[in-house]
């Protein structure tokens, strides 16, 4: 009986030859990474236990400020300095502080500290973003990093894995955030916990690196323990221009066992929208859009589509033309080489000229946190990953998830809007 | 291992989401009563002044769904909640509260036989839920033996300190 593509890597990190699905395995971790919030608690965990005074590789290590900074307040700015004195006592090599790095899921890959094969733990549960290049990766709480940090190693209950096979070409205006809004809505928001989400299928092998790490992302939110691509040259050569690390590529064998296999016609597929308040609330648009629902506040970034491929979109829509004077729109470039990129290639005037505020990278409003958040009785649309109840600030505010095109022609006109609607129209 | 937990349920629905349970505003909190004072706010605002210390919490599944912020079940634990009983719990809440010492049982039978103000009693040593009001009893799913191992040992921290001593 062969094995899956996460049980080869769980497998080859425990030094075991084989695993099944439900065993308990220790393995050892290549990265495990934090932000402010989740190393400020870990720090503290460590801090308290005994015979651990230093990480178990300072090179294996990766520490981004990413949720509350620029510091939005005192508490806030207490919490990156805290992690900030960690690293520099502790010698971490990959320590990104504001100006020099974004969003962790975002900088971690361009640097090249994410390849195949690899083993990576993270303090944010959308850690499972870097399965997209063929890696596995899953999210923690803090006690468990502390773990990571001075053991190198974690204990993780085997998956069993659910292969989805995406077959087709993707129509115009539709996206890897609708392919992945359409899997969420057919899984449910606990239909994969405890799984690992396998990506296979033609849909799959013609996608961008970017629009895998939106789908892999979104993978927590039908709560997988992970999602996972294989790589392929496109992946390989993504990893190798900024890498010269060795790596290992890993496949499923053709005899491995899948819990359930899930089959999408990407043809057929519409862009598609996550209603209030829940992420697997997910409809066709031609549906959401029977009613005219105004928006208040388009969000574009993220760590689901914070990627210049995502801003190149937007840009194209919103180019030469002005936003709804009912709306207003936050830009959030995913990292500091995006935001770079994005200048080089006009796209930050563009979208700055269309109306748009355009903030410095960072998570921002997607959790709610600062530089965006919702008043009562607000209404947003946004590139993000969750809509849950009080996800962006107000717990009276509503929350819809689609893709960048979606939501940049939701900027023209005010309302939740398909942006097939606007190329028929030749916008 | 704890004694024996005593408290009124509280009762909610299924995909209690870590963003209802301490939203992200509060996030940058780091001290449990703080925290505690903020637990529910986005699914129940009274929360936590109509529960008494000890209270429990009554689920229904994938309880803890969503971010994998360890302040969601210290905020809980914070605000003098005793347990969690849900039907489910998403995977990295159910390692988070093990991970801090919040005591949680699985177990669907209980969340049906429980109603919202049941006087409940649990023993966390043997997973038994006692409902004092209906005078019912129910047994929590046993965690596996990987984790019941960790659990005696008093927790993860614990079971670190031991790995790094046979390593020195």
């Amino acid at each position: 009986m062969g094995m899956t593509l996460t049980e080869k890597i769980l497998a080859r990190h425990a030094g075991l030859d084989r695993v099944e699905p439900g065993q308990i395995i220790n393995a050892n971790v290549d990265l495990v990474l934090a932000n402010e919030l989740s190393a400020a608690v870990a720090i503290g965990v460590m801090r308290g236990m005994k015979g651990a005074s230093k990480v178990f590789d300072r090179n294996k290590i990766a520490l981004v400020e990413d949720h509350f900074v620029p510091a939005k307040d005192a508490q806030s700015a207490k919490l990156a300095k805290l992690m900030k004195d960690f690293a520099a006592e502790q010698e971490i090599t990959h320590f990104f502080d504001v100006g020099r790095g974004g969003i962790e899921h975002v900088v971690l890959p361009e640097e090249g500290l994410v390849a195949p094969g690899e083993l990576i733990v993270g303090g944010d549960s959308h850690t499972c973003t870097y399965g997209a290049l063929g890696a596995f990766a899953t999210g923690m709480g803090s006690t468990d990093i502390a773990a990571a940090f001075v053991l190198g190693e974690v204990w993780l209950k085997v998956p069993a894995s659910i292969k989805i096979v995406y077959d087709g070409t993707l129509q115009p205006m539709v996206f890897a955030k609708d392919l992945m809004l359409r899997t969420v809505g057919e899984l449910g928001i606990d239909g994969a916990t405890y799984r690992a989400i396998e990506y296979h299928g033609s849909t799959i092998d013609n996608l961008s690196i970017t629009g895998r790490f939106t789908m892999a992302n979104m993978a927590i939110e039908a709560g997988a323990k992970n999602g996972i691509f294989h790589a392929d040259e496109k992946a390989v050569a993504f990893v190798k221009e900024r890498t010269q690390r060795p790596f290992v590529v890993e496949r499923s064998d053709a005899d491995a066992v899948y819990e359930r296999v899930v089959a999408i016609d990407a043809s057929a597929l519409e862009p598609q929208v996550a209603c209030p308040h829940t992420p697997d609330n997910v409809h066709p648009i031609s549906q959401v859009t029977r009613d005219d629902i105004n928006v208040d506040q388009v969000f574009i970034g993220s760590c689901t589509n914070g990627y210049i491929d995502d801003l190149r979109i937007a840009a194209k829509i919103l180019e030469g033309k002005r936003i709804s004077p009912r709306v207003r729109v936050i830009v959030n470039p995913g990292s500091q080489k995006v935001w770079m990129q994005a200048a080089t290639e006009g796209i930050l005037t563009t979208l700055a000229a269309a109306g748009c505020a355009v903030n410095t990278p960072g998570c921002g409003a997607c959790f709610g946190g600062h530089m965006g958040t919702l008043g009562d009785g607000e209404r947003a649309i946004s590139t993000t990953n969750r809509n849950y109840v009080g996800r962006m600030g107000s717990p009276k505010a509503e929350v819809y998830l689609a893709s960048p095109a979606t939501c940049a022609a939701s900027a023209l006109t005010g309302k939740i809007t398909d942006p097939r609607v606007l190329e028929l129209a030749g916008v | 291992m704890e004694s024996t937990l005593r408290g009124a349920a509280h009762k909610y629905g299924k995909n209690v989401d870590t963003d209802v349970i301490i939203p992200g505003k509060y996030c940058n909190i780091v001290d449990p009563v703080e925290l505690g004072k903020h637990a529910l706010e986005g699914l129940d605002p009274e929360y936590t002044t109509k529960m008494k210390a000890g209270d429990i919490l009554v689920a229904d599944t994938n309880f803890g769904c969503g971010s994998s912020r360890e302040v969601a079940p210290i905020a809980i634990k914070g605000s003098g909640t005793s347990a969690v009983i849900a039907k489910s719990f998403a995977r990295i809440f159910y390692r988070n509260a093990l991970n801090i010492g919040l005591p949680i049982f699985e177990c669907p039978e209980a969340v049906d036989g429980i109603s919202a103000g049941d006087q409940i009693e649990l023993d966390p040593a043997t997973g038994v839920i006692k409902n004092l009001s209906q005078g019912t009893q129910f047994k929590a799913a046993e965690f596996p033996p990987f984790m019941r191992a960790l659990i005696e040992a008093g927790g993860l921290v614990p079971y670190v300190e031991r790995r790094l001593a046979e390593r020195a």
